[in-house]
């Protein structure tokens, strides 16, 4: 328990939006003030990234603020855990009350999205794999489905079921890019153009604009607002490397140590989590995060029954570049049961799972309902 | 290809730093990597132009390295290779498993 909540939550426009990210910046934080019955006057905290080089002065400029807290740190897509962390700590501290944690891309209107790494002049990596070619980050992610495949004895049949599974949860919500388009086949999934074997580009996740924003504040305080506060009940984090051939073992990522962090803090253990949001970049990431948070053995992540991605995920819902803000905006709709098809039943307990980088970031949230 | 060797704790690290990332200790010695190791995970990557085998090759002494595979037309996790001799940027080729880099 922090005594820190999400007193609102809600999404920019999704998809291919024709918007700049300073306008679907300020759809995702006048969203989700409005879902908390607060204004752009109570917000002294915000953290972002991704606007600009100094992408929390650059927001508050926007937006008229003149905030006593910020934070933008950068680390991939895994951040916006670890921004809910920061901010339930200077809530606590009383540094400020109100923090609006937003993020959002045009990748997809401005088709800016790259696929090989940038190298900064004098690190390692320039030295030591520029000359490799990677694509970055999906190379490496191949990699990890490869050693996962070749230790657990499976086949990219397997892995293609995630995708399948992801399409079917995305036809249950209307936001999602692949709403539409009807169920999805392992063979489709199968047959779809090889980028970095032994993915396929239908175990990539999708390219989208898009973006959110979470709205935190002290419980005590959001019990007085309109929405059903969701308490921040734990976080952790951790970072393990940049370079593609840091890692011991590809298998042990960093979400171990995040997971078993956030659940010590949280008092918990994955037997009490409803619903998991999980960041899939690829189809790899589900099962090794469900293995590497407790909710299966190793191996055995395939099989894991816990109900996790409910909204279709980064592979069929949305994904603007980093979908950490929106692992929580889904997290929050899922204990306030608003989920309509998609709720899963009397979820009271979920957890959020950001991961950035390649493997590089990791970081926790376990929110709960207000008990 | 030149990996550093620890004299404070024996540890064998790439690339080279100015410390030894294990024990601290300052300036660990370069010495020359034997050239063997196997196959820690591979992809083969479709980007323009031919495909190529991008992998993480596990040293004898202990550190991965990223490379390419050449001349393995199916490679496999765990199977031993070799530095091709005078390559740059350093690429590894198949060998046979003598069985030396057990317990290393
Ligand atoms: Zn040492």
């Amino acid at each position: 328990m922090t005594g820190v909540a999400i007193a609102g939550a809600a999404e920019c426009d999704l998809g291919k939006t024709g918007r700049t990210i300073l306008e679907l910046q300020t759809q995702a934080v006048t969203r989700a003030l409005d879902d908390a019955g607060l204004t752009l006057a109570d917000v002294d905290g915000i953290a972002t990234n991704g606007i600009s080089r100094f992408s929390a002065t650059q927001l508050a400029d926007w937006l008229g603020l003149q905030p006593s807290w910020c934070d933008s740190t950068f680390a991939g897509g895994a951040v916006f855990e670890m921004y809910v962390a920061r901010a339930a700590q200077a809530i606590a501290a009383g540094q400020c009350r109100t923090v609006v944690i937003s993020y959002a891309s045009d990748q997809r209107s401005a088709r800016s999205r790259r696929l090989h790494a940038v190298y900064d002049e004098g690190t390692p990596e320039a030295e030591h794999e520029a000359p490799y070619r990677p694509m970055y980050p999906i190379s490496y992610y191949a990699m990890v489905a490869q050693r996962y495949l070749h230790e657990h004895g499976l086949t990219r049949a397997d892995l293609a079921g995630v995708a399948v599974a992801a399409r079917e949860r995305a036809r249950r919500n209307p936001a999602a890019w692949t709403y539409g388009l009807g169920p999805l086949t392992a063979d489709e999934v199968l047959a779809a153009p090889m980028i970095s074997s032994p993915l396929g580009r239908l175990d990539c996740c999708l390219v989208t604009d898009g973006g959110g924003a979470i709205v935190m504040t002290s419980l005590d305080r959001a019990r007085d607002l309109p929405k059903k506060p969701v308490e921040v009940l734990g976080y952790g984090e951790a970072l393990t490397h940049t370079g593609m051939a840091t890692a011991p073992d590809l298998l042990r990522t960093g979400a171990i140590d995040s997971g078993r962090r956030a659940f010590e803090r949280a008092g918990l253990v994955p037997a009490d989590v409803d619903v998991v949001q999980l960041y899939d970049s690829f189809t790899i990431s589900v099962p090794l995060g469900l293995e590497a948070l407790g909710f299966a053995d190793p191996g055995a992540g395939l099989g894991a029954t816990v109900p996790h991605n409910t909204g279709g995920g980064g592979l069929a819902y949305c994904h603007p570049g980093q979908l950490g803000v929106l692992l929580l905006v889904e997290a929050v709709r899922q204990l306030r049961g608003v989920c309509g098809d998609r709720q899963v039943p009397g979820a009271r307990t979920a957890l959020a799972h950001g991961t950035g980088g390649i493997f590089s970031s990791h970081a926790t949230v376990i929110l709960g309902v207000d008990r | 290809m030149r990996l550093q060797h620890c004299l404070g704790c024996g540890t064998c690290q790439h690339p080279l730093r100015p410390i030894c990332v294990t024990c601290g200790r300052h300036r660990p010695d370069e010495v020359p990597a034997a050239g063997t190791g196997v196959v820690d995970s591979f992809t083969v990557v479709n980007r323009t132009g031919e495909p190529f085998v991008l992998a993480r090759v596990r040293l004898t002494e202990g550190p991965i390295v990223l490379t390419h595979l050449t001349g393995i037309p199916d490679p496999r996790c765990d199977q031993p290779v070799r530095l091709v001799e005078g390559s740059d940027p350093p690429v590894f080729t198949g060998r046979k498993d003598t069985g030396s880099d057990d317990g290393l």
